[in-house]
């Protein structure tokens, strides 16, 4: 099908956008890569008055490191998530994430200011960015406020964001010498919708002991769902066989997702542990690497 | 009638104004104005990869890419890769070779996607063409004639055959 009637905006500035947004606001959509959107629209799911494009907005392209912060841009892409050596060298969990958002050909367009707004719980991004404990810029003609990303998701495509706001960046912590990180998800075709997934951030103390972790699973729930109980588990501790077991049995005791079309809720939380668990061994490996 | 907008794009070296209503795709309006019909519609929600274009040289869904998004941008078909005189390409070529496809339909979205591919990687492997492939859904062929007709190109590219 093709999309309804609307109206297209194409602002070259923030603040051209935010006005647009601030004066149409529920009837308006914001377009980015388009990848979520477009499916939306051309399936007539969503039929807004009025489109805004941001595409042709260079500040939302610009990306700056300060302070152990790598500011990246909303309309940064996939694919530059997987190939920039800078992101890379910050945040090396962006592109291990980002090889298994869809395909090349939606790497290309698919940004990550529309992939956190949409907030599909099956998504990559969203579950990262939780577990590296990034900072959502959101402005408005009202003003600019930053938002915790564990704030930021609040049920199935469903955020803290309002009618008027914009995401114009993600601010993430730039990963620390002793910390490493991981990720993995399992789709019934590669670059399908994740069954589920899982985000792993591990920072080891000198001793090669577990000083703080972050495990976060995708697609098991309405948002990405941060499982404390696991990391608990970890804390004071070396990611060893035994530990890395409890680790998966936490995780499995403690989501409770519910089931989806061919794939049951049982499925869904065994695998998800599965995952959970090792993505804490691969990522307390690195640590360990960067380390030596 | 609905409200439309002009708008100026570069599709295969040729700029050209358009009249469109905002909400066309670009896929539409390369068939539609542009006569660029080797561009195909699938499912029209980016899962079958079809209608795959590149857009300053990269590999694009051009159902979930709006023809007024591509204005200042190249603009790159399947129409776009025979040879001068009209003759295969050396992947087009190699498709037939190895018979990469049954119906076609597909086809022209595969091209365009392995285009890029050879323009960022010479020598591809296996499995960077079968990661460029994935996004694409062929329901005669089974994906291996492909994948041999990609190495194939693979391993002669540079030389002269």
């Amino acid at each position: 099908m093709k999309p309804s009637v609307f109206e297209y905006h194409s602002p070259e500035t923030t603040e051209e956008a935010l006005g647009l947004l601030g004066e149409l606001g529920a009837d308006a959509k914001v377009l980015a890569g388009g990848q979520s959107l477009m499916p939306l629209l051309n399936l007539r799911l969503t039929a807004p008055g009025h489109l805004i494009d941001i595409n042709r907005i260079p500040e939302l392209r610009e990306s700056a490191r300060m302070n152990g912060t790598l500011r990246l841009g909303a309309t940064t892409r996939h694919q530059d998530l997987g190939r920039r050596a800078d992101i890379a060298d910050c945040c090396p969990l962006l592109p291990e994430a980002a090889v298994y958002i869809g395909h090349p050909q939606i790497r290309t367009r698919g940004t990550l200011g529309g992939s956190l707004a949409h907030a599909d719980p099956s998504a990559e991004l969203p579950a990262v960015a939780v577990a590296l404990d990034a900072t959502l810029v959101v402005r408005s003609v009202r003003g600019e406020r930053r938002v915790s990303a564990a704030d930021f998701f609040t049920y199935h495509l469903t955020t803290d964001l309002d009618e008027d706001e914009l995401v114009v960046a993600v601010d993430f912590p730039v990963a620390g010498p002793r910390q490493g990180s991981a990720f993995g998800e399992v789709a019934a075709r590669f670059g399908d919708f994740a069954m589920a997934g899982a985000a792993a951030v591990v920072r080891l103390g000198e001793d090669g002991k577990v000083e703080d972790a972050r495990i976060v699973c995708s697609s098991v729930a309405g948002t990405p769902k941060r499982v404390p109980e696991a990391e608990d588990v970890l804390r004071g501790q070396e990611a060893v066989a035994a530990v890395l077991g409890e680790v998966e049995a936490a995780v499995a005791r403690t989501l409770d997702p519910a089931p989806q079309p061919k794939v049951s809720a049982g499925y869904k939380r065994r695998t998800a542990a599965v995952l959970a668990r090792r993505a804490v061994e691969k990522a307390s490996q690195s640590a360990l690497r960067r380390m030596s | 009638m609905n409200p439309v907008v002009e708008v100026t794009l570069e599709v295969n070296g040729t700029r050209q104004q358009v009249e469109i209503e905002p909400r066309t795709l670009l896929a539409d309006v390369l068939r539609e104005k542009f006569s660029a019909k080797g561009t195909h519609l699938g499912c029209e929600h980016g899962v079958c990869g079809a209608c795959t274009v590149l857009l300053d040289g990269e590999p694009v869904r051009s159902c979930l890419t709006l023809a007024a998004q591509a204005a200042g941008h190249r603009v790159e078909t399947v129409e776009s890769l025979a040879e001068p005189d009209g003759s295969l390409n050396e992947l087009q070529g190699a498709f037939q070779k190895h018979h990469g496809l049954q119906c076609g339909f597909c086809t022209p979205g595969i091209l365009m996607s392995l285009t890029a591919l050879f323009r960022t990687t010479q020598h591809p492997s296996e499995d960077q063409i079968r990661e460029f492939i994935q996004g694409h859904i062929c329901r005669c062929t089974g994906y291996q004639q492909m994948v041999e007709a990609a190495l194939d190109v693979s391993e002669h590219a540079g030389s002269a055959r």
